[in-house]
């Protein structure tokens, strides 16, 4: 039953393989084509090579004009097989390579469209690795899929024919030892394959280890813990020896007995036809033994490869599946065609009775209210995890609402485009992002086109102008991936240059100003004061005086909004807010 | 890479054993051509039926032979690659353990786990290849080559021609083709880097619109990625033909050679099947040595980037005992001058991090006595995470001297003196296990009830009780310590990792604990009640507690400010209201302002 499913999943996958092949169909034929030629001229030549040694017969009895003329023919079959496999190779690598990119680029598209949702909820390490490592095995076990698998039973086929030209009893003898070769083969996998999963397993449970001790070496470190580590390292590094010696030898045996087997089908060829060169007083000759010998090399040899191939075809189905998986993911409902571009927001914003939740089960925002006039400054307030990002979240359109309406300058903004949306915020994150470039292209994001005194001049306000400025190569700085080579401070100073430079009408500033030191922040804190003159900006953060000064301050506890108004109707109400306040003296 | 073939040494027999078994089965394998020479001269040529058997049977004993000897080789090279692995990667993974603070921040940990996995096996399965087939394939073309001496001289010469040019046109592939791979590789990195960026920055690049744009780059850098493989498949994609034309050629060569010596008479029609053989025998193993070379250049890249990693030695390590004056310094003294030495001392420090120009602390002092609760106060990058990283010896001076106890830090063994040392980083780390098990990490043997008295201590007893009722499943003698874990604390919230984390810092009973930044997920109430509980821990604990806000030390006994490395201010609250600039700029950020408006209201 299971079985069924999986081969029913297979050929789906199958199906989207082939989809994507559709367009190099001309190139696939090319390539079927060129593979039959190639295959048919390997196997025509050693019956070329077998009729020039009849022609050798003994002493004073070879007949060298006939050998020529062979030799000739020869060269030019070899010749012709060469390039007909060359092209072929090139062929099935340009199908190959091309089929890669184009579902990269899908793969790629689909995660610039996911739901966020989606985004937050599943590993990106392992979304990378399907865009990465599943594609490049997908493509190596494409590029042998079809250099090898069809050559091979090409080959098969072809020999069978040739052989069954010259003799049939002989060819029996081939046809019946062979496929033991194929027993053999799959009898090991199938043994092994218990030991390979304990190996995996085991080099699973290592890596964890050496991901925790090592990417945590500096606690490991301060608590001493050192030995503890070394011993349950030596503990699993132990286990994984045995049993990867087990897997690796035992796995190690296809090889040398699928060569057994194939040294018998030899001999037995060998015998066989010697007999019949004797019984038929040459009818079979020397020259056709010779030919046969390589033949049946030439037969067991895709048998031996074949089996490999499966495995790295059905492996490379099963890398193809995941990344199917991720391109199907359903992508954000798009923008309703007649979606209303918002210019430029006036500022209100208007929040009518929205409910939210991530997951149904876990209600978090109900029947929530909120009039903002334009300029007015909200602040979000709350403990440790209060889930004042959601709010961020359904601002901007990174999420939807469940029901309810937000709207912004009249317009619901579940009906206006997210783009127009999202570029009247400016936003300034807890998490810093940078992108891998250069400082100016960091701070230029949001307007590419900006002069370079425009940047200069948001680099100032946002305080960071004197730290580029000490940078080796200033504003054409290189950052890392991730701003590696950049404090968390510096980090925080380029995110608010960067909106400095765009100043859209409304602001939302995520604890935006949380890891820079208190000097800095009080400077920042000016400049988005003058930032915000006129702007509706909604403020998360966790110091008081930054929000003292908002118009409304909403109080957030677990996901919900608990309590709402301005600093001193919620102090004199004396609720969650006061005791939160109160307490930054209480010591 | 050579430095990595010592961890082969306790496999010396292995090493030999399973290349030399591999020879037997090569050698057993040149004989088959001149057993079918045998077959079809004396077999055929005399009509001998009987002898056709015999040489037969003697095909399927050097089958039967071939096959034990490759069994025997076989498992003498898993043994020893295997075995050669699992020692190479303790003794990293030992190493690493010893690397101090400064070469981690420079080799940076991921590179560091993916040398110890994927690079580790890299070189396991080349280690095993190359104990296989390196030497069986150049024997077996040897080997041919001189077969084909025994048969016939003149015949021998087209192998002595066409062996160096096929090395010669499967070097030059591969040496056109290597470098290109690593362009490959780099194109490779590209592509991820810009994956891994956009799923990270997801919000804030459609935050900015910057889909289109992004998608853009992504297919710039996936096109040239996908040119570069196909230059790289051009050139590869040349090897098999071209081996193919000589090797056929060759063969073509051998029988019209061959039959002018038959025609002469100098050998037989059997004996140039035998160099037909022969020829198409080197053809095989070429083949496999080609791909052989390329795995054995992965695994000695691998194992050059193994090297590396070992070859960096620790800048921080336990002084060698005996000889300088640590031996003698077993007691410490208590008082000196008739008064009591203080717990920790600065004295003219400096401090500059490895592949930096500028001193990242300059001339710092202070004195703290047993039992005092110092702050650190000052800007990002102002030093203060550097001035407590001193104590525990995480990174050394460069200039001055950092005493415990009256003892150079650089004097103690490490391990004594971070076991006195308890640290809270900034960046609050678990590991996979239950909460008891995280608790215990610098006290085994710690009692339950240590345990919640420092969870207490921590304000973490909510977190802890909060998780007894998420694992309940029904068994109720869960009180929450026995909570699993997940890895890297995944199920737990920055804030309940960070109260955790200053939980294990406590049951580790230090007499100098130091909290770096390390309540910033906290809230204001929450770090107001984990500063007062700390106050009630022993009397004579010292405490240093670094932060950005004025409210977490401004009840610290002494407090330091600091300014781009420098000590700018040393003193109580009230004294550096009044003399420290810096230290009043910050406070008035965060206080003045509330402070007059709480009057008011």
């Amino acid at each position: 039953m299971r079985k069924k499913q999986d081969r029913k999943k297979q050929i789906s996958t199958l199906k989207k393989v082939f989809h994507y092949m559709k367009r190099y169909i001309p190139l696939l034929v090319f390539s079927i084509v060129l593979a039959t030629i190639t295959v048919a001229l390997t196997l025509y030549f050693p019956i070329l090579t077998g009729q020039a040694i009849d022609l050798i017969v003994e002493k004073g009895l070879v007949d060298f004009d006939g050998i020529l003329q062979i030799a000739i023919k020869g060269m030019v079959v070899v010749l012709i097989t060469a390039l007909a496999q060359w092209i072929m190779n090139m062929c099935n690598n340009r199908m190959t390579y091309n089929i890669v990119r184009d579902i990269r680029k899908d793969a790629f598209h689909k995660i610039e469209h996911l739901p966020l949702s989606y985004i937050d909820s599943h590993s990106h390490g392992d979304m990378v690795s399907r865009i990465i490592a599943d594609v490049d095995t997908f493509a190596e076990g494409l590029l042998m899929g079809f250099t090898q698998l069809f050559t091979g039973l090409a080959t098969i086929a072809g020999t069978l024919l040739f052989m069954l030209t010259i003799d049939v009893k002989i060819t029996l003898v081939v046809v019946v030892l062979t496929p033991i070769s194929l027993l053999v083969a799959s009898f090991i996998a199938k043994k092994t394959y218990s030991m390979f999963q304990l190996q995996t397993k085991t080099r699973g449970e290592q890596t964890a280890l050496i991901e925790e001790m090592i990417g945590n070496q500096k606690v490991v470190q301060a608590f001493c813990h050192e030995d503890e580590a070394r011993s349950t390292f030596g503990e699993i590094n132990d286990r994984l020896q045995k049993c990867s010696l087990r897997a690796i030898f035992f796995s190690s045996l296809v090889n040398p007995s699928t060569r057994f087997v194939n040294s018998l089908v030899y001999a037995a060829v060998g015998i066989t036809g010697a007999i019949s060169v004797i019984v038929t007083g040459g009818a079979f000759s020397v020259g056709n033994l010779s030919c046969f010998l390589s033949y049946a090399n030439q037969y067991t040899k895709p048998f031996n490869e074949i089996s490999g191939v499966v495995t790295e075809l059905q492996n490379a189905l099963a890398c193809a599946a995941r990344i199917f998986e991720l391109i199907e993911e359903l992508s954000e409902k798009p923008d309703a065609e007649a979606a209303y571009v918002l210019e430029e927001a006036d500022g209100h914003v208007d929040i009518d009775h929205v409910y939210f939740s991530y997951t149904p089960s876990q209600k978090l925002i109900e029947d929530f209210n909120l009039h903002v006039e334009p300029g007015q400054r909200i602040a979000i307030v709350g403990p440790t995890g209060c889930g004042k990002t959601t709010l961020i979240n359904l601002l901007m359109r990174f999420y939807d609402v469940n029901s309810g309406e937000i709207a912004v300058s009249g317009h619901n903004i579940m009906d206006m485009t997210r783009s127009s949306l999202r570029s009247n915020y400016g936003m300034v994150l807890q998490e810093t992002w940078l992108k891998k470039g250069t400082i100016r292209e960091n701070i230029c994001m949001g307007k590419p086109d900006a002069t370079e005194e425009e940047m200069i001049a948001a680099a100032k306000a946002a305080h960071a102008h004197s730290f580029i400025r000490r940078l080796p190569q200033g504003y054409d700085t290189p950052i890392a991936e991730d701003g590696g080579n950049l404090s968390q401070g510096q980090k925080q100073l380029l995110c608010i240059a960067r909106v400095m430079l765009c100043l859209p009408p409304m602001l939302i500033l995520d604890e935006a100003t949380s890891s820079i030191d208190t000097r800095t922040e009080l400077r920042i804190q000016k400049a988005f004061l003058t930032m915000m003159q006129g702007r509706t900006s909604f403020i998360v953060a966790h110091r008081l005086s930054t929000i003292r000064e908002a118009d409304v301050i909403l109080v957030m506890k677990d996901g919900k909004i608990i309590e709402q108004g301005n600093h001193e109707t919620l102090l004199a109400a004396g609720g969650f807010y006061a005791n939160l306040y109160n307490s930054q003296f209480a010591s | 890479m050579r430095k990595l073939l010592v961890y082969l040494k306790s496999y010396k027999k292995e090493c030999i054993l399973a290349p030399l078994f591999k020879l037997l089965e090569a050698s057993f394998e040149l004989i088959v051509p001149l057993v079918m020479a045998s077959i079809i001269d004396s077999g055929i040529g005399l009509n001998d039926r009987p002898h056709i058997f015999r040489m037969g049977a003697v095909l399927v004993l050097l089958a039967v032979i071939g096959l034990t000897c490759a069994i025997s080789a076989q498992y003498f090279a898993a043994k020893a690659a295997v075995g050669f692995a699992t020692k190479l990667r303790y003794s990293l993974f030992s190493h690493i353990e010893e690397l101090s603070f400064n070469e981690l921040d420079t080799i940076g940990t991921s590179t560091l786990i993916t040398r110890m996995t994927s690079d580790i096996n890299q070189v396991q399965s080349g280690v095993n290849m190359v104990l296989r087939l390196f030497l069986r394939s150049p024997f077996i073309v040897f080997g041919a080559m001189i077969m084909a001496f025994t048969v016939n001289v003149t015949g021998a010469i087209v192998f002595v021609v066409t062996i160096p040019l096929l090395s010669l046109v499967v070097f030059s592939v591969m040496f056109f083709s290597i470098p290109l791979f690593r362009k490959v590789q780099s194109g490779l990195d590209a592509v991820l880097g810009h994956t891994r960026e956009n799923l990270g920055g997801a919000r804030v690049i459609r935050a900015f619109n910057k889909e289109a744009a992004e998608t853009e780059e992504f297919n710039e850098s996936n096109d040239f990625l996908t040119r570069m493989q196909m230059v790289v498949g051009r050139i590869s994609t040349l090897m098999n033909p071209l081996t193919y034309i000589i090797i056929n050629a060759a063969t073509l060569a051998v029988i019209w050679i061959g039959g002018k010596e038959v025609y002469f008479g100098v050998i037989t029609r059997g004996e140039v099947v035998a160099l037909v053989n022969y020829m198409s025998q080197i053809l095989v193993e070429l083949v496999k040595l080609a791909n052989l070379i390329i795995l054995i250049n992965k695994a000695i890249a691998c194992g050059n980037r193994i090297g590396e990693i070992l070859e960096v030695h620790p800048s921080v390590c336990t002084p060698a005992v005996g000889g300088n004056k640590s031996a003698s310094s077993a007691e410490t003294p208590v008082m000196k001058d008739g008064m009591p030495v203080p717990t920790v001392e600065f004295s003219h420090v400096c401090m500059t991090y490895q592949g930096s120009a500028e001193e990242a602390l300059t001339d710092i002092n202070l004195v703290v006595e047993k039992g005092q609760t110092v702050g650190i106060i000052g800007g990002t990058g102002s030093g203060k995470s550097s001035v407590v990283n001193l104590i525990p010896r995480f990174y050394d001076v460069s200039a001055g001297s950092v005493r415990v106890d009256g003892k150079d830090v650089r004097e103690y063994d490490l391990t004594e003196l971070r076991e006195r040392v308890g640290v809270v980083m900034q960046k609050a780390v678990l590991f996979q296990g239950t909460i008891a098990d995280n608790l215990r990490w610098g006290k085994p043997d710690a009692t339950e009830e240590e345990l919640w008295r420092a969870i207490e201590v921590a304000q973490a007893t909510d977190v802890v009780k909060g998780k007894a009722k998420a694992s309940g499943d029904g068994k109720s003698d869960s009180d929450g310590l026995d909570y699993w874990i997940e890895q890297g604390g995944r199920n737990l919230s920055g804030g309940q990792k960070q109260r955790l984390t200053i939980a294990r810092a406590i049951v580790k009973d230090p007499d100098i604990l130091i909290l770096d930044d390390s309540a910033s997920a906290l809230d204001f109430a929450t770090d107001a009640r984990l500063r007062a509980a700390l106050r009630t821990l022993q009397k004579d604990k010292t405490i240093f507690i670094v932060s950005q806000r004025t409210s977490s030390i401004q009840f610290a006994d002494k407090i330091l400010v600091m300014d781009d490395g420098e000590a700018v201010g040393l003193g109580t609250h009230e004294e550096l209201l009044e003399s420290c600039e810096v230290y009043r700029e910050i406070y008035e950020s965060q206080f003045k302002k509330e402070d007059r408006e709480v009057q008011h209201a």
